[in-house]
């Protein structure tokens, strides 16, 4: 096991370990992060599903250290790049490593690029700062990434006003990628685009990963994307992992009452009589979270000691586990619930 | 791939090839305004007559030198604007005042806009500790009022060209770091400066190339009508004599030569006056017009 774990540290592109976040406010402190724990393996593409307000936006920007700072905190807990440590770097050092080494795809593309520049300038803006040529290499650099992403290269010194709002997420992509980062954080990157060029823009970003091989954190509340570009998935509940496993642990042998709801919320084509069952209730206040287990005031199994004791991991197999009361090492197997 | 190419002919199909850059639209929103433009357009001439000025007049003998026999004439096809006390032609001394005003004015609103838009960039993007000390020094400046300020510093350090334009750019710097840094505020949060954190860029960049292009217009509008107010303040210090110094012409001080000789010769006094309210509501006018073009929700 020890063995293993080990030729494992070497192969992970990123790896947080019990991270814990905080906003401290004056209306009191909010416990974004609980002791985060993900792993994305290099080349391959983790999923990181949740409800608004999980916390999976802060884990994101923890990874480029970008939490806004005040009133965010990294308490404490690990972060490693690529084997590095993140938390111990300087501000300079990290400035290199932004853009270079990671990068990341803001939610809205409407708003994520700069009004006043051209797109070329903006993508050529993160080539130069990483890079050291000349002004019109990178230029040059800058458009070629565009037809890479599907965007004629003579309409690079075009203002973002002038594209469309899938046009503009190519651009933020072509941004991302000008680098080849060896890690792609995406943070909802379809959310704010229309169903048909939500499948244009994840074929290419498909298409862009085996190309540059790049490992890949994928935010996103839609499991349908999940399906379509993760190998392994972590479901998020008030800052923790409650459930993680392979995209086939989690479609196929779902554990945890939070990502069972998750799957009764989303709606089926093929049975149009069944009722949606959205979770009942709302993500708990993050400060001021129920004790013991944080899902246990919307869970449909709760037991008596779910208020009391905040649940420990319990594998399935060594790659899939879940954080939950309800099973045992041995029903977690079986995928019986006690109680039940 | 293929389908990354297909995207490609599709995106290029649509794309219309206008290039039009946020300034073109802003310049074709300010033509729309006739007040602006008219305001724009009296304030080149201004400018062409100050800079012009040398070509068609000699300083020592035209603007400066005294001809007794020809004094206090009305104006007349020989002297448009007639002559003062001395016989000199009020014409040539407004149009040569104005180099001196207009030079003040706008090298001023530049050096306040350099200092003041320094610390209130600083301020307004770096905030905490920098931004509560520097805020709280320019308060200190604005409880005292900008014209008393700038005759207190001209007189201390006594009545010249630099001092008075250290002295304007000194009691307006406070209010441009005010105009800068409240943008600076917002923009500091929008999320493509947080994108253009996560690339990797130095806060200098991002001020320059993300903060300051993106809240120019209300420095621009302020910019505008700072310059009139420090022409207004300008002609008030050499009006008291603070201020540019005789005989060198200059609008205030025209007007404070024309005192004595306002009820029977008035034109001494009307000329430099109009000239001055011309300048001043040119700028008005063409800063309004600019507001409202550079507004975007009045698209």
């Amino acid at each position: 096991m020890d063995t293993s774990s080990d030729s494992n540290v070497s192969n992970l592109a990123l790896e947080i370990n019990d991270l814990v976040v905080e906003y401290r406010t004056y209306e009191g402190v909010v416990h974004a992060l609980n002791g985060m724990n993900i792993q994305v393996e290099t080349g391959k593409t983790l999923g990181l599903v949740g409800e608004t307000g999980a916390g999976k936006t802060t884990t994101g920007l923890s990874v480029l250290r970008l939490v806004p700072d005040p009133p965010g905190i990294i308490l404490c807990g690990k972060i490693k790049l690529n084997g590095e440590d993140i938390l111990a770097k300087t501000e300079k050092e990290m400035q290199k490593i932004r853009g270079k080494v990671v990068s990341m795809i803001f939610q809205d593309p409407m708003t994520s690029l700069n009004p006043v520049m051209t797109v070329e300038e903006q993508i050529a803006e993160v080539i130069e700062h990483h890079e050291s040529i000349t002004k019109e290499q990178s230029i040059k650099k800058a458009r070629e990434m565009l037809e890479l992403v599907g965007i004629a290269g003579t309409r690079g010194n075009e203002y973002p006003h002038q594209f469309s709002g899938g046009m503009k997420q190519r651009v933020v992509i072509a941004i991302a990628l000008a680098c080849s980062p060896s890690l792609l954080i995406a943070d909802e990157p379809t959310t704010a685009l229309d169903v048909t060029i939500q499948a244009q823009v994840l074929e290419m970003m498909k298409n862009l990963r085996e190309k540059y091989k790049t490992s890949m954190l994928m935010i996103t509340h839609d499991l349908g994307i999940v399906a379509e570009i993760c190998d392994m998935v972590s479901i998020v509940y008030a800052g923790r992992v409650v459930e993680h496993g392979t995209l086939e642990d989690i479609f196929d042998n779902t554990r945890h009452p939070y990502t069972e709801g998750l799957f009764n919320s989303l709606p089926n084509l093929a049975d149009r009589k069944t009722k949606l069952k959205p979770i009942k209730g709302l993500m708990p206040d993050p400060s001021n979270l129920p004790a013991g287990c944080p899902f246990h005031p919307r869970c449909g199994y709760v037991l008596d000691i779910c208020n009391k004791e905040k649940p420990q991991k319990i594998y399935r197999t060594d790659k899939h586990y879940t954080e939950c009361h309800l099973y045992s090492s041995k029903s977690m197997v079986e995928g019986k619930v006690i109680g039940r | 791939m293929n389908v990354l190419s297909t995207g490609s002919q599709a995106l290029g199909k649509t794309a219309q090839p206008k290039k039009r850059s946020q300034w073109a639209d802003v310049w074709r929103r300010l033509k729309r305004n006739k007040m602006a433009i008219a305001g724009l357009i009296i304030f080149l001439l201004l400018c062409t007559a100050a800079i012009t000025a040398p070509l068609f007049y000699n300083f020592d003998t035209d603007i400066v030198s005294i001809n007794i026999p020809n004094r206090l004439q009305p104006p007349s096809a020989q002297n448009w604007f007639g002559t003062d006390e001395m016989g000199r032609d009020i014409f040539a001394r407004v149009v040569w005042g104005s180099r001196m005003s207009l030079f003040i004015g706008i090298t001023s609103a530049a050096f306040a806009l350099i200092i003041g838009g320094f610390f209130g960039a600083i301020a307004g993007y770096f905030g905490k500790m920098s931004d509560s000390i520097i805020m709280r020094v320019m308060d200190i400046f604005q409880a005292i009022p900008g014209t008393l300020l700038a005759i207190c510093i001209a007189a201390a350090l006594g009545p010249s060209v630099i001092n008075l334009i250290i002295a304007l750019s000194v009691s307006f710097a406070p209010s441009f770091a005010r105009v800068v840094r409240a943008p600076i505020l917002t923009i500091r949060e929008v999320e493509y400066i947080e994108a253009a954190k996560a690339i990797g860029a130095k806060p200098r960049t991002i001020i320059f190339n993300h903060v300051l292009p993106n809240c120019l217009a209300p420095i621009i509008v302020h910019t505008t009508l700072a310059i009139a107010i420090m022409i207004l303040i300008t002609s008030g210090l050499s009006f008291l004599g603070l201020g540019i110094q005789p005989p060198m012409p200059e609008w205030g001080s025209l007007l404070a030569g024309a005192r004595g000789h306002i009820r029977d010769h008035s034109y001494m006094a009307f000329f430099p006056g109009a000239a001055i309210m011309l300048t001043i509501l040119s700028l008005n006018l063409l800063g309004d017009g600019l507001r409202d073009a550079l507004d975007p929700r009045l698209k």
